[in-house]
């Protein structure tokens, strides 16, 4: 039961302040990682994977899944009915009293002068530790003191390749991407 | 009314279906569906719920269907539209998540993933970099965003400050230098 009451919290809270698109959930999400154990870093970045390669927008897949992992299917509906409850609330509000004004707000425009900067900061900080540690492997350098074993070479590389075809090849879905790293993954036993 | 209303949610639960990520990759579709098709919007309204959309919290996606969803069926019309977006994901994501739940012993699975997260990886950060060069216009914003990486990453502060720290700071930075100017 507090478990239902703090996953609405929570993702009340995401939806209210989580802005600018799905990834934007993810500090939100790492924090409730860190608060409540309901799921790890690493099954985080699996939850993207499957949001990013099924149908609907990326923040309210995540949302269901992150739900479910914490509090079963009550779990994942209630927090996808969380996160979209302030939206609703705040686009009503918005049309119904200062639609034209909002827009033109000088608090607004001022305000994503720095929110705009912020949402690359925010994304990042949030992943960068599992991104880390997936790429770097710092307990077999401080056992062995081999700069070498510091790096898990393959993983490295494939994120550098990876990077090269993303840039190379905007218009290529995730999904692609994702696919073909499976296979990659299961035939090097990452 | 009720079939206004029934339409609302009918063609947001396709648009839930058919669109994968969200956000801009749904646009393509909300244009032939709700400016040709149904006729609720003209191309020009659309994109304003997109600007807006974009600059209220929320999920940009739910943000245009509760738009929609208000100016063609009121309150009513803004909660069912939005639903009729999200149910789609509640039904897929929860079979796959109990699905997998069942899996997570499979090595296969385990090697799968293993790879599956360094592709994540690489998304995210190449999603990140493209933020990145919207968002940082000048010596101002660059030093901000990386302030906010290392609040995030090292200090573990609550992003719900940093959001809140970056509106407020943007408007007093803003409001001194145009006063310099």
């Amino acid at each position: 039961m507090l478990t239902y009451v703090r996953l609405i919290f929570e993702f009340l809270k995401t939806g209210l302040f989580a802005i600018g698109g799905g990834l934007a959930t993810l500090p939100f999400l790492r924090e409730m990682s860190f608060r409540y154990s309901w799921f790890s870093m690493e099954e985080l970045l699996d939850m993207i994977a499957i949001s990013e390669s099924t149908p609907g927008p990326i923040g309210i897949n995540m949302a269901t899944y992150v739900g479910y992992s914490a509090g079963g299917i009550l779990g994942g509906i209630l927090a996808t009915l969380a996160i979209i409850t302030p939206s609703i609330i705040i686009i009503i509000v918005v049309i119904a009293s200062f639609m034209e004004k909002f827009r033109d707000s000088k608090l607004v425009q001022r305000g994503f002068y720095l929110l705009r900067a912020a949402t690359a900061g925010l994304i990042m900080g949030a992943v960068f530790e599992v991104i880390f540690i997936s790429l770097f492997d710092a307990g077999a350098y401080a056992i062995s003191g081999d700069i070498f074993a510091f790096i898990r070479w393959p993983s490295l590389l494939m994120f550098i390749v990876l990077i090269l075809l993303i840039r190379k090849f905007p218009k290529v879905h995730p999904i692609a991407f994702i696919v073909a790293s499976a296979v990659i993954g299961i035939i090097l036993k990452f | 009314m009720l079939q206004i209303i029934w339409q609302l949610m009918y063609t947001f639960f396709k648009l839930g279906l058919f669109t994968f990520g969200g956000g801009y990759a749904m646009l393509p579709l909300l244009q032939r569906e709700v400016v040709e098709s149904k006729g609720w919007a003209t191309e020009e309204e659309l994109l304003d719920y997109y600007a807006i959309g974009q600059s209220t919290p929320g999920i940009i996606a739910v943000n245009t269907a509760s738009f929609v969803g208000y100016f063609q069926g009121g309150i009513l019309g803004a909660i069912l539209a939005t639903i009729g977006l999200v149910l789609p994901s509640i039904i897929i994501i929860l079979l796959i998540a109990s699905l997998l739940n069942h899996f997570t012993d499979l090595v296969v699975l385990q090697h799968a993933f293993g790879g599956i997260r360094v592709a994540v990886s690489a998304l995210v950060s190449f999603s990140v970099y493209r933020l990145a060069k919207t968002g940082v216009v000048d010596t101002f914003t660059f030093i901000w965003c990386i302030m906010t990486f290392v609040a995030i990453a090292f200090f573990k502060i609550s992003p719900l400050w940093v959001v809140l720290a970056s509106f407020f700071m943007g408007n007093i930075v803003l409001k001194i230098k145009g006063a310099r100017a």
